[in-house]
């Protein structure tokens, strides 16, 4: 058998030596730390009108977090990218001859991958946390208030989780074009109109960001079906099944 | 040793590998030969474990691809040239490939250097000729050092030189007491570099032979006859023992016959020749006429095929090569 170890090794190879990589990680750290840090000015140089209706208290958290929403995207195509280059490029086969037990290629792969995000994840969190609250300036929150740290965590999870579901339904897909075709307008489109449809909106209520968003929640919100670990655990499970469904695909295809 | 046990793989209906069964010689270079479609690649990438068989097993060293534990070290691969990350520089592919395998880091720049790629190893592929592709696929095959080196195809697209170098590669991987197995659709490549030949046409095997005993059957040779008395040249050709087979054109060939033999027995019985040519099969025709049958795509004459008949036992339906096989055989 392959020596998981060597392969692990292999991988963060294959990963730190394409521009890909870096493009994606940079596109989310600068995207949530950008957009969370323009809404946090304009938050608090317009707070009246920001602030909404008083129904629910205003939560300083997740303003910092408004950019997550576009950034995850980058992260997603960076997990599309590190699975699905091995299928357009051919060099599935190389990497299959290389390690035949298909399993543990992409058990390592997503191992890999998801120390990464986790680790670039982090970063963007806690740093966009606490430029949002620098600039929210009045109206910011500590990373001590209740449920803070918890939802900062939960920013850089939920970003993880996503990078992984991605990487799972390309390797299910086996095809790169198809798999952003079908992730981005996924989450750019179909999950955020579908979560605001009365009726079907429950079923939208179950999908992965969905579920994994709710981490980053401060305060409890009206008509919320269930709690942040609640959501924690429905968005790993969907990346479980994505990873598991990816390898259950590539160990039954033709290479 | 690389050993086929009743490999079969079925695409839907179509059976791209059919009961296949050969060893694969230790310390030679088995040309692996079979017109375009004829289920070559097929049985490479199930020897590597990437196609899973329908019915058969394949097995390396008495275990399957996937049983080997750092498969690197006992057979190394060039199916595809540019299976590369264009964005990658060539060492760091080659060094994923060694990692993945435990093969020390220095081994990639001795391989880089035995190719003749160690100026461009920092070079992202993505600007690589198909000639440098194909050499950086054969680098990754030698990688693991390996007693067993499978490659597809390695000289399509390459220009002379590299031909050239591949055909020196190989003989001295083998020279090395290695053992090469390499596809192609060129017999004249390898009756240039081959020891042992395996003959496939529509995922059947055709031939398993060593190159020797292929020409020793295959070069034989005949006399082309034409006359306006057919009738009498026959009689006198079976007076003398001899017979005559239809060829083009009205002609009639001689098997292994005599020139001089037969023209003095032409003069003897007053038969007009309007035609007395030596016809000499080349081991390319040979090799057409045998896979014509199974040739998946042929060229405009139609008839050609037909005339061509049924390849059968190797060597014992030659006939005159231009009746038929340059038509059917032409790669498209």
């Amino acid at each position: 058998m392959a020596s998981f170890p060597a392969v692990l090794q292999s991988e963060w190879t294959k990963i730190r030596s394409v521009r890909s990589t870096i493009w994606t990680l940079a596109l989310t750290f600068v995207i949530t730390l950008g957009i969370g840090a323009l809404l946090s000015l304009l938050t608090r140089n317009n707070f009246s009108e920001f602030a909404g209706d008083g129904d629910s208290p205003f939560d300083a958290t997740g303003t910092a977090f408004s950019g997550i929403l576009l950034g995850e995207l980058a992260i997603i195509v960076f997990g599309v990218l590190a699975v699905g280059n091995e299928y357009s490029s051919g060099m599935i086969r190389v990497s299959l001859a290389a390690v035949p037990q298909r399993a543990t290629l992409l058990l390592g792969k997503a191992a890999v991958l998801g120390a990464l995000a986790l680790a670039v994840s982090l970063v963007t969190s806690f740093i966009t946390f606490f430029v949002g609250q620098a600039l929210l300036g009045d109206h910011s929150t500590t990373i001590g208030s209740p449920n803070v740290l918890r939802a900062v965590f939960g920013a850089a999870l939920y970003l993880t989780m996503l990078c992984l579901f991605a990487a799972g339904v390309t390797a299910m897909l086996h095809n790169q074009t198809l798999a952003l075709g079908v992730l981005v307008p996924f989450f750019f489109l179909l999950s955020p109109i579908l979560s605001a449809v009365p009726k079907v909106k429950t079923l939208a209520h179950y999908f992965p960001d969905y579920a994994g968003s709710r981490m980053m929640l401060v305060y409890e919100q009206h008509g919320q079906p269930y709690g942040p670990w609640a959501g924690f655990f429905i968005c790993l499970a969907w990346t479980v099944a994505a990873i598991g469904g990816g390898i259950l695909v590539l160990k039954k295809r033709d290479a | 040793m690389i050993e086929l046990h009743q490999l079969t793989k079925r695409y839907g209906d179509t059976l791209a590998v059919d009961g296949l069964s050969f060893q694969v010689p230790q310390g030679v270079v088995t040309g692996f030969l079979g017109p375009n479609g004829a289920g070559k690649s097929t049985t490479m990438r199930m020897i590597l474990d990437l196609d899973r068989p329908t019915s058969g097993k394949v097995t390396i060293d008495g275990k399957r691809y996937g049983q080997l534990s750092e498969p690197l070290k006992y057979i190394g691969a060039l199916l595809e040239a540019k299976a590369v990350h264009p964005g990658r520089t060539a060492y760091d592919h080659l060094l994923w490939l060694a990692q993945s395998n435990r093969i020390p880091r220095r081994r990639v720049d001795e391989v880089l250097a035995l190719v003749g790629l160690s100026s461009v190893a920092k070079k992202r592929s993505r600007g690589f000729s198909l000639g440098m592709g194909q050499r950086l696929g054969i680098a990754s095959a030698l990688l693991g050092d390996p007693e067993i080196l499978m490659f597809d195809e390695p000289v399509n697209g390459l220009d002379p030189e590299g031909i050239l170098w591949i055909r020196n590669l190989m003989k001295g991987l083998a020279a090395e007491g290695r053992t090469v197995f390499v596809s192609s659709h060129l017999m004249s490549e390898m009756a240039l570099t081959a020891d042992h030949l395996v003959v496939i046409g529509k995922g059947r095997l055709l031939a398993n032979l060593s190159m020797p005993d292929f020409i020793k059957q295959n070069s034989r040779s005949a006399v082309r006859v034409r006359t306006p008395h057919v009738e009498q040249l026959l009689t006198a050709l079976h007076g003398a023992g001899l017979t005559a087979e239809a060829g083009p054109e009205g002609s009639y060939e001689v098997q292994d016959g005599d020139l001089a033999h037969i023209g003095e027995l032409a003069a003897a019985h007053g038969v007009t020749l309007h035609e007395l040519s030596p016809q000499q099969a080349s081991l390319e025709e040979a090799f057409m006429q045998m896979t014509a049958d199974s040739v998946e795509y042929h060229a405009g004459d139609g008839q050609g095929r037909d005339a061509a008949g049924a390849p059968g036992v190797w060597g014992s339906t030659w006939q005159a090569p231009d009746a038929a096989a340059p038509a059917a055989g032409k790669e498209n």
